[in-house]
């Protein structure tokens, strides 16, 4: 038994359950598919995003990238740029203000970077594409103009840039999320040679990047008194407050950052160098300054997902029980960012008598990754369920059937209990919705005019994760309104409308009479939108400031009133105010208990740490279905049915969440068919830096996507919620991956799966 | 900023002059305001044609005459279009955008350049851009460039899906220069690479494409286009085939031939052509004759597998058109 494990079963005996949430099964709000309160503004152009703040005075930013990859700025000659006309002034190393290192996103709860040099600090240049100068000037077109004519001299060193190349230098991280890198049972390579089936393959993906509709953007303006306030397209206000202040030397309170409205983060919306650089540089010209990205910029300045490099080894008994299970990849990274975590779906969807399952880094000059939507799970069950899959039909066995098989009772690595787990029930929900038993059973056996039709399935998984240290306050107006405020964020996926209807549920109003304040650090400190942990996160705060407002509202209880004398557990919120939990004839209104005062309001912070993880096994799961169509003639693959069906925990609006869920499935299925970054490995420069070359889908590649949700809850977590802006993305590469090899005989390994690689088999097999 | 003067043309011979005095033409911009704001292209004056010659005139021969600035969409639209020449209507639809196709000259879509990544990277070195500074694509990312009458200076493609409709259909342009009107065939408006990549036309200095006029359409004929991509729409093609066909007694009477993906210009697949005439239309014989367009094909390590998909591309397209 390993150390993990002995500590585990001690907490297990230690640590108390969390009580369930009385509103787990609440369905009067919660479980209805309300429509986004904010569509209408975002449909008709209404909604402001950080591009479109436009300050009196303001100026407007461009940066000058570098073009090598590693080495030192030799020269950096201005004179013609802050010559040309309108331009105000122009920021490098020489004249940029002191800034402090950002810090990482992984070292801190305040942490929200994912580069640990601040720009502009010195001559090094670090990636192709950092920024060695701003330029700023009264219009962008002036701005990009003289960005042209920033001369720059380099003494370029050797740089570490392809990936590929330095396979052979990987070595383990310190830790991957906190876990040791590679955890081990038993002698796995022995299980592995004496298996009865087995399957070991290398998997490999490329570089992606996010390509967020929005670009991001920043706007800076700093007062008189020396305060700072920033526009930030962000999914992370009260971080970016914390890293500006930081960078800057500012206590946190003297930062304010706002965002009412980002299209689309999936976590590239954090705190990278421009931010910091349009902070420089609206110090150094006193004017506001908005920088906002080009597509090139955001390509070449922010991080996206890490390239991957995965063996999978699966040695199976004649049954299909795993007998071992090897996991060994290796994936890039920028010195001490966080890595790619590719290893973690392994960690927990299979038993298997022995295992091995780590993961090393390359380390590479380049932008360092960010998370990218499932950081790591998306692109470790490419590889993961496209071995189980050839496993399967080697085995010969359905690829349910051999899921099913190797179903543990426990959570297979670290043996902590799960506190809910569906996948199976996931398998046979959507199985039946799409038909798998009709499948094609033939790899290439199915035609239908010039198309081979194929069909396939993966696992979808994700942790459940709930970010401790948020707050909210309730305020209850004389007309019995609430109002919710938390500085919390909306990348684009509803969350405004979801808290609305929780905080609804939790107060016992409609939701017509409920607001949600959001989108500002001047409002109660509230968690970065991440790991798909945000909804959860308030949903359990809104309960602590619900609790916490019944014992202010208890207090101005009048003599008279049927609820004088109760205490808050005494009460529930019902009908539009407080009311006896025992006896409904006792109750009153929240209009007579604010009485004649403008509003009464309480603020409540979330439980701390969130033990019950440490305690059991929290996961997501689903199950992918897909039929793909593959051209005989050129072998162009487009995916033409798609069923999800998901085990999330209690679906709060299942009309939001399934947005999430097709989102991600088609983000997975860019992954799956036509993502790829190229870096060009002389150059370290990412080569297709454009939205016409670094192809996602357009409509025309997506069909529709039917989703089902298990809906079944959590009992551990409030309201029984799960986070849904991961968990689909996580296997849809798989389940494509397996269905083109059941639709061709082709097995594609290399993503993403281009019509090259079945036509000619190169990446194939 | 970059200024540039902008003059909007009367006439055709307003914009000859304006040109030959060093202005640069300018139809829908979809092309060369993109390049601009890259700084590969640095006009300092533009003479906005795009109010020229649109509309689509159909001549007693038989011929069509459409204007260079008539939109694409308007081409792709025209009923004629549609009934005698679809493999034009399919070509332009299947490219770009609507809104992109809403904007996009005739002219233009004809002079637009490459999209070779290094070519829109200045940082990078291109002898397109910067004749001269060296060809990045050859020993970089080229899997999307082009296979055929490549130089060691040059692999890119010419991105164009209707001006491949056009070389199949024989289409002639007009132009007129400061010296006056000339007729050019389509399939000899474009040079291959060579040493001098940059010059990417026969074009003389302020020339200015006035039409293009499509030949009566073949009797008897059917055509087609064919596109394959990485995704369904909004991307260029890796291979695309725009194909005129016409089969008597199992026999091809007349073929026409031209592709996209493969080269730096649209391209006349004139040796194919030559095997299949008078040959029986079978698809042996299709895919013999496409592959014997590819024996000249000299090809990197990330395209190669354009010198067996396009072969069977054609072979497909033909074996559709005579079925």
């Amino acid at each position: 038994m390993s150390m993990m494990q002995r500590a585990t079963e001690a907490l297990n005996r230690t640590l108390p359950d969390r009580d369930v949430d009385p509103l787990t099964t609440a369905r009067r709000v919660v479980g209805q598919p309300v429509s986004r309160v904010d569509g209408p503004a975002k449909v008709t152009g209404g909604a402001a995003f950080t591009a479109d703040v436009d300050l009196p005075g303001m100026a407007f930013a461009s940066l000058v990238p570098s073009r090598i990859a590693r080495g030192r700025i030799r020269r950096i000659d201005v004179t013609r740029a802050a010559a040309a006309p309108g331009v105000i002034g122009v920021v490098t190393h020489d004249n940029a203000p002191r800034m402090d290192t950002p810090v990482l996103m992984t070292l801190t709860a305040k942490g929200c970077a994912f580069i640990d040099v601040a720009p502009l600090q010195d001559d090094v240049v670090r990636w192709n594409g950092q920024a060695v100068a701003v330029v700023v000037a009264e219009s962008q077109e002036c701005a990009d103009a003289a960005a042209h004519l920033v001369h720059v001299e380099y003494d370029a060193d050797a740089a570490r840039t392809s990936f590929g190349d330095l396979q052979s230098e990987a070595v383990f991280p310190a830790d991957v999320l906190g876990e040791p890198p590679e955890i081990t049972r038993g002698d796995v390579d022995g299980a592995l040679a004496g298996a009865a089936f087995v399957v070991d393959e290398v998997y490999s993906t490329p570089q992606h990047h996010h390509m967020a509709i929005e670009l991001h953007a920043t706007v800076a303006r700093w007062t008189p008194e020396g305060k700072l306030h920033v526009w930030d397209s962000t999914q992370a206000l009260v971080r970016t407050r914390h890293s500006l202040a930081h960078a800057m030397g500012l206590p946190e309170e003297d930062v304010t950052v706002t965002c009412r409205a980002v299209g689309g983060g999936f976590g590239n919306k954090t705190v990278w160098d421009h931010q910091l650089l349009c902070v420089a540089a609206a110090r150094v010209t006193g004017r506001p300054v908005r920088l906002a990205l080009r597509r090139k910029d955001a390509f070449r300045m922010t991080g996206g997902r890490a390239p991957s490099r995965q063996r999978v080894a699966l040695g199976a008994d004649a049954a299909g029980r795993l007998r071992a299970l090897v996991h060994d990849s290796v994936t890039g990274i920028v010195h001490e960012n966080s890595p790619e975590q590719v290893s973690v779906p392994a960690r927990h969807l299979y038993a298997a008598d022995t295992y091995r399952i780590g993961q090393k880094k390359v380390v590479l000059d380049v932008v360092p990754n960010a998370s990218m939507r499932a950081p790591g799970d998306s692109i470790g069950s490419f590889a993961l369920e496209s071995a189980i899959d050839e496993l399967a039909s080697r085995v010969g066995l359905d690829p349910i059937e051999l899921r099913r098989r190797n179903e543990p009772a426990v959570d297979p690595t670290d043996g902590t209990r799960f506190s809910k787990r569906h996948l199976i029930e996931a398998y046979r929900r959507g199985a039946e919705r799409f038909g798998w038993q009709e499948r094609n059973r033939v790899p290439g056996g199915q035609r239908d005019g010039r198309w081979l039709v194929g069909h396939g399935t993966a696992s979808a998984f994700y942790p459940y994760i709930r970010m401790p240290g948020g707050k909210v306050r309730i305020r209850i107006t004389a007309d019995g309104r609430a109002i919710v405020s938390a500085a919390a964020n909306d990348m684009g996926m509803g969350t405004e409308t979801v808290q609305v209807q929780q905080a609804a549920e939790r107060l016992g109003l409609p939701i017509d009479r409920v607001g949600f304040e959001f989108g500002d650090t001047t409002l109660p400190e509230s968690p970065i939108a991440a790991g798909s942990a945000q909804t959860a996160s308030l949903v359990i705060t809104v309960a602590a400031a619900a609790e916490e407002l019944k014992k202010v509202l208890l207090k101005r209880v009048p003599r008279r009133s049927a609820l004088y004398g109760l205490k808050p557990n005494d009460v529930v919120y019902r009908d539009g105010g407080l009311r006896h939990a025992g006896d409904p004839s006792r109750a009153a209104t929240f209009e007579e208990l604010v009485g004649e005062a403008e509003y009464v309001e309480a603020v409540g912070s979330s439980p701390m740490l969130p033990l019950e993880f440490m305690k059991y096994s929290m996961h997501g799961y689903g199950a992918h279905f897909c039929e793909v169509r593959v051209d005989a003639v050129t072998g162009e693959t487009r995916v033409s049915r798609w069923v999800a069906c998901i085990d999330a925990g209690r679906i709060i609006n299942p009309k939001t969440a399934a947005s999430q869920i097709r989102g991600a499935v088609i983000m997975g299925v860019g992954s799956a068919l036509m993502e790829e970054g190229l870096v060009d490995r002389r150059t370290g420069r990412t080569v297709n830096a454009s939205a016409a070359e670094y192809h996602v889908p357009v409509h025309a590649d997506v069909c529709d996507i039917d989703v089902i949700f298990l809906d079944l809850p959590d009992p551990l977590t409030p309201m029984g919620v799960h986070g849904v802006g991961e968990i689909g993305i996580v296997g849809v590469a798989a389940a494509v991956a397996n269905a083109v090899y059941n639709a061709t005989g082709v097995r594609v390994r290399d993503l993403p799966i281009t019509l090259d690689k079945i036509f000619t088999g190169s990446g194939a097999s | 900023m970059r200024e540039f003067t902008y003059t909007k043309a009367a006439d055709a011979a307003e914009a000859v002059r304006l040109a030959a005095a060093g202005a640069r033409y300018l139809g829908g911009g979809t092309n060369l305001v993109d390049l601009m704001r890259e700084e590969i292209e640095r006009p300092t004056a533009l003479v906005d044609v795009s109010g020229l010659a649109q509309g689509i005139t159909e001549h007693p021969d038989g011929s069509v005459e459409i204007g260079a600035a008539t939109r694409n969409t308007a081409v792709a639209a025209h009923p004629r279009i549609r009934r005698d020449y679809p493999v034009l209507a399919r070509a332009i639809v299947s490219g770009a955008s609507g809104q992109i196709r809403n904007a996009a000259t005739v002219g233009g879509n004809l002079l637009q350049r490459t999209r070779c990544p290094y070519f829109y990277d200045v940082a990078a070195r291109c002898n397109k851009r910067e004749p001269g500074s060296g060809c990045d694509a050859r020993q970089g990312f080229h899997r999307t460039h082009a296979v055929l009458a490549t130089s060691a200076h040059c692999i890119a493609t010419h991105p164009s899906d209707m001006c491949v409709a056009l070389v199949a259909l024989d289409a002639q342009v007009h132009i007129l220069g400061p010296a006056g009107a000339r007729v050019v065939a389509v399939a000899d408006l474009y040079r291959d690479p060579g040493e001098t990549p940059h010059l990417e036309t026969v074009l003389g200095p302020a020339e200015l494409i006035t039409a293009v006029r499509l030949p009566r359409a073949v009797d008897g004929a059917v055509s087609t286009y064919r596109k394959v991509r990485d995704r369904t729409s909004y991307a260029f093609a890796l291979v695309s085939v725009a194909a005129v066909l016409r089969v008597v007694d199992a026999t091809v009477a007349d073929v026409r031939i031209a592709l996209g993906g493969v080269a730096s210009r649209p391209w006349r697949a004139r040796v194919a052509e030559r095997e299949l005439l008078g040959a029986p239309a079978e698809p042996d014989t299709f895919k013999r004759a496409a592959e014997a367009e590819f024996r000249s094909a000299r090809p990197l390590p990330d395209n190669a597998f354009k010198v067996s998909l396009a072969p069977r591309v054609v072979a497909d397209v033909l074996k559709g058109l005579s079925g």
